[in-house]
């Protein structure tokens, strides 16, 4: 028998039945006896005023139970404490295409839909501004009146240490700019909610939601409602890669629609509508500028970016201070400086896409390295190893790393791609590139500041021997839920099977803050496995009395609590849960999770600390077609350092489902406007990549047993994106010695630059923030 | 106007009125509450509404229902006979084909239609057969190879039934 029963095995997920029959009900799949369907009224222009609203056509259709507008839900609410510049529906202006302006409740959609457009709005447009040159014109129109900056949202800058002094000691030293285009989630159930206000003043909430704990505290200050009357549960989840992290119109719509009709409300989004909501990958210019010595040792960095944040602050604000924050890891960087700056613009928001604004700079520095590799004549493999953080060290940001396998991250993927032999023996046309990354394992500041747990777990025992967690986290298909079931069965040594939850629901489980920031196994596993170590002292401590055995000689497994000298002496779990709950009362136990204090003394430091992160590195095999111009990657190889992995088979999916994702944001997905119109709000016009475009993929599990992560376990849904980007860009440049310092590298820029360099351009390709 | 029909999904005849110009996806989950078919355009585009007719994988959000009338669908609630998974939702578990869940349903009926007619897919006949069912979470790899294993199961089993 191996060290652990349930951990590490490829078990079935908690879930896979419902999942596989079409027995799991998601949000739009609800039905309340008596419900009607709602649909918001969304503006056709991106920068208007408005100047009249007359909904009483609306309201006077046959069917139509409730109209809603601006006017009526004023308060300003947002997912940071410093942005709260949103209202549900648009009040005076909208401030981009597809905002909410008005919501309609109606017996059916079709209905709704009829008194949507019904409702006269009167507007007065307003010069667009659609790029970070228009938002930094201070000329131009302010997107929010309030602005005392301008459209400049926010401003940063961190200095750690003298980059000059580094720079004057570099041997080599280099300034690149990059674009990294806008992009977001697509998760493929569009977000829906059923609202159900009772008149008692009681509010259900059923969203497809990654945070039920923020948008219980949004809805809250949105509606004017006590927090304690507002009850969020989240059915399964249909995907969110972020895009479904904060209250977003039809959220707030849907309860102020049921109180008004007295009836259940849900509001299903259509595709399109999704992509109005958005918060997804900011496009950011960069400039950064590196220091090295000739061995390719980094000096000093300096990092410059500035976001296109679209319509509202978002998480933007967060956003920025990322573009900056991990950009010390996963080398050293003995001299930083980073300047950050975010705009407003006429855009649906931008807001946190998996790996929340840390792809960007990794794409541009990882971009870079490889530059200042070859310059020096460097195997970029080589040059990383060299510059690798070291376990338990502390980087010049005041960031605390613990264990890092990011050199055993690099050798998997070296062996298993046959890197060497391939860096030198590949024909033109055919590349080999490679990059590394880090990430958070969880931040370890809340979004809104509170001294309190980021996650609490509770469990109960029955006398059956039934097992029931009770947490407040959100499975959108990183299965939590499955994390959760197989940390409490492995410390209490039971079947997985017998461990049911309840999770995703405020009224019934503890706080959990949400899924975002690959947070969840780290915190919500050490707080379950904290409630259940509690569990299994009394269970101990009653069956070693029943058994009379010393209580430190027990051990459980297989659904059996068991003296370790004399394993003939043993009780089944349900039988120690008796003796126990005669021994205690009822059982059950609760665990929470605090991160350690670790943010430096300085503004900004709250973005970054983490109570671990995690490793990465990528190799891509890419072949151009030199006459068109078609990039295809024909593989890509991954090692990510996870700490330890729970499941090996959830895991690799997260790798997997990581570098499907990098690789569309490298060669396809843009999200693009013109004339302040959304290019493509559609899913034949936003590409994503198919089962036929799919590279193979190879992903390959690097553990390293975290000293405070639940067994040891880090994150593994954010982490392995990053480096799949700019390993793609190198590989492009290994086979066609053309740089792309921007994104996506589709085939018509490849093209474009290949003709170029026949006719003997030398400065390829332009870098320019086109709308 | 709605319309009264016979539709016959899993084996069953349903007897239903809708409105003629409803899709078979509206009225599997609006009025027959099959909601394990999954929609994430409407428009055709990314194949989470699949279901089999006659045996072949269509995109039901492009299907009007009054044209099923004389045919035989199957959604996924068909799939596990009495509560006993196919191979390939079996497959699917092992491997892990599933994340979030929701474009599921719809490879489930695309992978079933191809084993129905190939059970000795390359891993090029199963990107094409699943090309039009787009997955966010997994990457595919997953997916391909819970294909792959349901039809080495298929095999064995026929194998087996052969040598019996």
């Amino acid at each position: 028998m191996g060290e652990f029963s349930v951990i590490g095995k490829r078990n079935l997920k908690y879930d896979w039945f419902a999942k596989l029959t079409g027995a799991a009900r998601y949000t739009d799949d609800l039905k309340l006896p008596r419900m009607i369907y709602g649909r918001l009224l969304r503006s056709p222009y991106p920068h208007a005023r408005i100047l009249h609203i007359d909904a009483s056509r609306a309201q006077a259709l046959p069917g139509v139970f409730a109209v809603v507008t601006g006017n009526e839900l004023p308060v300003q609410y947002g997912i940071l404490p410093s942005s709260q510049d949103e209202t549900a529906l648009a009040i005076d202006k909208v401030r981009y295409m597809g905002e909410a302006v008005a919501g309609v409740a109606a017996i059916d959609e079709w209905t709704a839909e009829d008194a949507c457009n019904l409702i006269e709005v009167i507007y007065e447009p307003l010069q667009p501004i659609m790029t970070i040159d228009d938002a930094l014109d201070s000329d131009a129109e302010k997107i929010h009146a309030w602005n005392d900056k301008g459209n400049i949202h926010k401003d940063v800058e961190l200095v750690f240490g003298n980059v000059e002094e580094g720079f004057a000691q570099a041997d080599y030293v280099r300034e690149d700019e990059f674009w990294f285009e806008g992009n977001t989630h697509v998760p493929m159930e569009n977000h829906a909610v059923l609202a159900n206000y009772e008149p008692t003043g009681r509010l259900t909430v059923w969203s497809s939601t990654q945070t039920p704990h923020y948008l219980h505290r949004e809805l809250s200050k949105a509606l004017e409602l006590p927090p304690s009357r507002i009850r969020v549960i989240v059915p399964p989840v249909g995907g969110g890669f972020g895009g479904k992290s904060e209250a977003f119109s039809h959220e707030v719509v849907a309860p102020v629609l049921s109180r008004k009709s007295g009836r259940p409300v849900l509001i299903g989004l259509s595709r399109e509508e999704v992509f109005y909501c958005h918060r997804g990958r900011h496009p950011v210019k960069m400039w950064v500028k590196t220091g090295v010595k000739r061995d390719g040792s980094i000096t000093a960095m300096h990092f410059k970016s500035i976001l296109d944040g679209g319509a509202y602050g978002s998480y933007g604000v967060a956003t920025t201070y990322y573009t900056g924050a991990l950009n010390t890891l996963p080398y050293n960087v003995p001299r930083y400086r980073f300047e950050g700056k975010r705009v407003f613009t006429n855009k649906p928001p931008c807001g946190p896409k998996r790996g929340h604004g840390t792809v960007q700079p990794r794409f541009a520095i990882e971009c870079q390295l490889d530059k200042i590799a070859e310059a020096l004549e460097l195997d970029p493999a080589d040059m990383r190893m060299r510059n690798a953080v070291q376990p338990n060290s502390w980087t010049v940001n005041h960031l605390r790393v613990t264990s890092c396998g990011l050199k055993e991250a690099i050798e998997t993927a070296v062996e298993r791609s046959g890197w060497r032999e391939k860096r030198r023996a590949l024909p033109a046309g055919k590349g080999i590139g490679l990059a590394g990354s880090v990430y958070l394992s969880g931040a370890g500041l809340p979004i809104y500041w509170n001294p309190l747990p980021h996650s609490g777990a509770q469990i109960k025992v029955d006398r059956s021997g039934g097992i029931t967690v009770y947490c407040g986290t959100s499975d959108i298909g990183q299965d939590s839920d499955s994390m959760l079931a197989y940390v409490v069965a492995e410390e209490l040594g039971v079947d997985v099977a017998d461990v049911r939850l309840v999770t995703g629901d405020t009224d019934l489980a503890p706080v959990d803050l949400g899924s975002y920031s690959s947070r969840v196994t780290f915190m919500a596993g050490n707080a379950a496995k904290r409630a259940a170590e509690k569990l299994k002292k009394q269970l101990f401590e009653a069956a070693a009395d029943a058994m009379s055995v010393p209580v430190d000689k027990l051990a459980a497994a297989g659904g059996i609590i068991y003296f370790v000298e004399d394993t003939s002496k043993q009780v089944r779990f349900a039988q120690a849960a008796q003796y126990a709950e005669k021994m205690y009362g009822t059982l059950g136990a609760t665990g929470s999770y605090t991160p350690p204090k670790l943010a430096g003394k300085y503004k900004g430091a709250g973005v970054g600390p983490s109570p671990a992160y995690t490793f990465t590195c990528c190799i891509a095999e890419v072949e151009v077609d030199l006459e068109t111009g078609i990039l295809e990657v024909k593989k890509l190889t991954v090692g990510h350092d996870l700490g330890r992995a729970i499941n090996p088979v959830v895991c690799e999916g997260q790798i997997e489902g990581g570098m499907y994702m990098g690789y569309g944001e490298a060669v396809v997905e843009e999200q693009i406007f013109r004339k302040g119109l959304h290019k493509q709000p559609s899913l034949l016009e936003y590409k994503i990549p198919t089962s036929l475009d799919m590279p193979e993929l190879e992903a390959h599990i690097v553990e390293t047993i975290d000293p405070e992560g639940p067994f040891g376990a880090k994150e593994v849904g954010q982490g392995p994106l990053a480096p799949v980007i700019p390993a793609i860009a190198n590989a492009v440049y290994h086979a066609i010695g053309i740089r792309f310092d921007s994104t996506p590298i589709t085939a018509d820029k490849i093209m474009r630059a290949l003709e170029a360099k026949r006719k003997g351009a030398t400065l390829l390709p332009r870098i320019a923030s086109a709308e | 106007m709605k319309q009264l029909m016979e539709l016959r999904i899993n084996g069953e005849a349903h007897q239903v009125a809708f409105e003629p110009y409803k899709t078979l996806l509206e009225v599997l989950r609006e009025d027959l509450d099959l909601t394990g078919t999954k929609h994430g355009c409407e428009l055709g585009e990314c194949g989470a509404c699949s279901v089999l007719i006659d045996g072949d994988a269509v995109m039901s959000c492009i299907y009007l229902a009054i044209e099923a009338g004389d045919k035989e669908i199957t959604t996924v609630e068909g799939l596990a006979d009495r509560g006993d998974p196919t191979a390939l939702q079996r497959a699917f578990a092992r491997t892990g084909g599933a994340q979030c869940g929701y474009c599921t349903p719809g490879m489930l009926m695309s992978g079933t239609a191809l084993l129905q007619r190939n059970q000795q897919p390359t891993r090029d006949d199963i990107k094409e057969a699943l090309a039009g069912n787009l997955c966010r979470c997994t990457g595919y790899t997953k997916i391909f190879e819970a294909v792959e294993l349901a039809a080495e199961e298929l095999r064995d089993t026929d194998e087996q039934r052969r040598a019996g």
